[in-house]
């Protein structure tokens, strides 16, 4: 058997064409965002070796700092959210009838494309025709706004749709972690006199705390590189107020012609995230872990 | 809070056991007023996808048009290369989704069962490559796909698709893998079978059910992928239905039927698989919920 299974040239077979895709499409191209950050080049012509002049300006950079801020904002927003859809979910978990159906119901916007959704919600936001002012409307609220084309509410107007879509998606992976905890733990800290909430906040929540870290970080760095509804809903507008980090590359890179510097703010929007992974993971570390089983 | 119905009725006082039900019916108000909340925009999209501008302006945002207009899809889907979007779509999505599932159940045998040097730098490698952003590697693929002369080609929305689908397959067939007995293989094995013939005739035979896991979020995810084609593919004949829709839709800003129609198209076919396939999907994306 080992003599079968350590055939050089096999194993070279099974993972090399991968292997080399993935170093390829992947590794090799964040290195070169790097490289290219060091250049001034309009992505056709030839490129001129600039040292550290576009980092230095990127650090200067207003616009940039704001998308930034915008981006945070948005993982800010997505991070709170979290906290109802542990809710939810701990409501599903308690095993009501039709809990199923309902985390499937909830988990249908997920499986949408971002630009189908975009479309949805632009007609929604509609000022006149869409079903957002209608309803306010008719709860009486007179000249409800423009969402999208109010420089102060855009982003606020955007995180809803964000929330509808992936509000099934956080409510199924908590569901998953909390139908994993043994029944036996609850039954006997029934026993013992706890009450639901007590047994949700003092055994639970323990117990699914990996699960919740993990959402945190898919919350917050999928926040932190959002980008096709916005680039849908408003392109970064009005005037720049919903410009988010993804964004201010692709309209660096693809409509102003400077990749030089577009890959500069690609490279740091890949810093960012991987930081942003690192301290979440930091702050959330448990001292010891609880094992029940 | 969380548990009512569980203790047993018999043992509560009446007051008690009505306060239950009162928490019961609150709570499942509260799940149907979510659930409403996820259905409400897609249901007003049918309607008005069946409306015309006059019912669509006139009619409240829930009323029934007087007679559904179905020509509004007839309309779109003749009108637009809807049908090459769509068309485009199905085939790219259904290759990659392919070339993903065998590539990466390659890799993942070669992982859990051969013995090799550098295998858990080389899983290492998948793995963190799962948190890198899509976006930060655009400009240089964009640029490198240039050079090969292979931007405005399938071929290029291919290779990414697999190489950034990868990562999440391998992870999900790991767990399948080392949960599955080798005794079979050994036998195999001592009875002189090939390790290709192995792994084609036995070993993916007994994974066909995590790999039908892993392709439908593969599906998912290239169906609905946006960025790349955006970005790579300039020719209107060779566009999916993400940014085709995108296009075609700026053209009929102020024709909402034709837009709703549209975007039904677009999403009718996962919403068709959904309804038959929900539970695999489910599990799907519970198992491939660590991407991003």
């Amino acid at each position: 058997m080992d003599k079968v299974m350590s055939n050089k040239k096999m194993i070279a077979l099974y993972v090399l064409p991968s292997l080399l895709l993935i170093l390829a499409v992947v590794y090799i191209p964040i290195v070169l965002t790097g490289y290219y950050g060091l250049n001034e080049w309009n992505g056709i012509g030839s490129m001129k070796f600039v040292g550290l002049d576009n980092y230095a300006t990127l650090i200067k950079d207003a616009t940039f700092w704001d998308s930034a801020k915008h981006s945070l904002l948005l993982a800010v927003f997505s991070a709170l959210s979290l906290i109802v859809y542990l809710a939810i979910a701990m409501v599903l978990a308690a095993k009501l009838k039709g809990a199923n159906l309902f985390r499937k119901i909830y988990l249908i916007p997920m499986l949408l494309s971002s630009v189908a959704i975009a479309q949805l919600w632009l007609k929604i936001y509609h000022p006149t025709s869409g079903i957002m002012n209608s309803f306010l409307e008719s709860l009486g609220v007179d000249n409800p706004p423009a969402w999208l084309a109010e420089p102060s509410l855009v982003l606020f107007a955007l995180f809803i749709p964000i929330l509808w879509q992936y509000a099934g998606f956080y409510i199924l992976i908590y569901y998953a972690a909390l139908k994993n905890i043994p029944t036996s733990l609850e039954e006997a800290a029934k026993i013992d006199g706890a009450t639901s909430l007590q047994i949700a906040y003092k055994i639970k929540l323990p117990l699914v705390m990996e699960v919740i870290k993990v959402t945190i970080v898919l919350a917050v760095v999928g926040s932190l590189k959002y980008f096709d509804l916005i680039y849908v809903m408003t392109d970064g507008g009005p005037n720049g107020a919903s410009e988010v980090m993804a964004s201010y590359m692709y309209h660096t890179a693809f409509r102003a012609y400077d990749f030089g510097y577009g890959s500069a703010i690609g490279f740091a929007l890949l810093i960012i995230c991987l930081v942003a992974t690192w301290i979440i993971r930091k702050l959330t570390v448990t001292k010891e872990t609880i094992q029940y089983s | 809070m969380m548990s009512v119905g569980q203790v047993d009725a018999g043992a509560m006082s009446p007051k008690t056991a009505f306060a239950r039900k009162i928490g019961y019916a609150i709570l499942y108000i509260v799940l149907i007023v979510v659930a409403v909340l996820q259905l409400f925009p897609l249901v007003w999209l049918l309607l008005f996808s069946l409306k015309n501008n006059q019912e669509v302006f006139n009619l409240p945002p829930f009323a029934l048009p007087s007679h559904p207009k179905w020509e509004n899809y007839q309309k779109v889907w003749e009108a637009g290369n809807i049908d090459r979007y769509f068309f485009n779509s199905v085939w790219l999505t259904v290759a990659s989704t392919a070339l993903t599932v065998v590539l990466a159940s390659l890799v993942t045998y070669a992982i859990t069962r051969m013995k090799w040097k550098g295998s858990s730098l080389v899983l290492g490698l998948f793995m963190v490559a799962m948190m890198i952003p899509v976006h930060s590697t655009l400009i240089p693929l964009f640029s490198m796909f240039n050079k090969v002369h292979l931007t405005d080609s399938p071929v290029s929305l291919i290779l990414t698709y697999v190489a950034f689908n990868m990562p999440i397959t391998i992870m999900i067939l790991l767990g399948f893998y080392y949960a599955l007995p080798k005794e079979v293989e050994e036998a195999a094995v001592i009875d002189g079978c090939s390790v290709n013939r192995m792994f084609f005739r036995i070993v993916l035979p007994m994974t066909s059910s995590v790999l039908a896991t892993t392709a439908i979020i593969n599906m998912i995810y290239n169906w609905n992928e946006f960025i790349f084609v955006n970005t790579f593919i300039s020719s209107d004949s060779l566009k999916t239905l993400t940014v085709g829709v995108q296009n075609f839709i700026g053209q009929y800003t102020t024709d909402w039927g034709a837009i709703g129609a549209t975007l039904m198209i677009s999403i009718l076919p996962i919403l068709i698989t959904f309804l038959f396939l929900s539970d695999r999907i489910v599990e799907g994306i519970a198992a491939g919920s660590v991407k991003g």
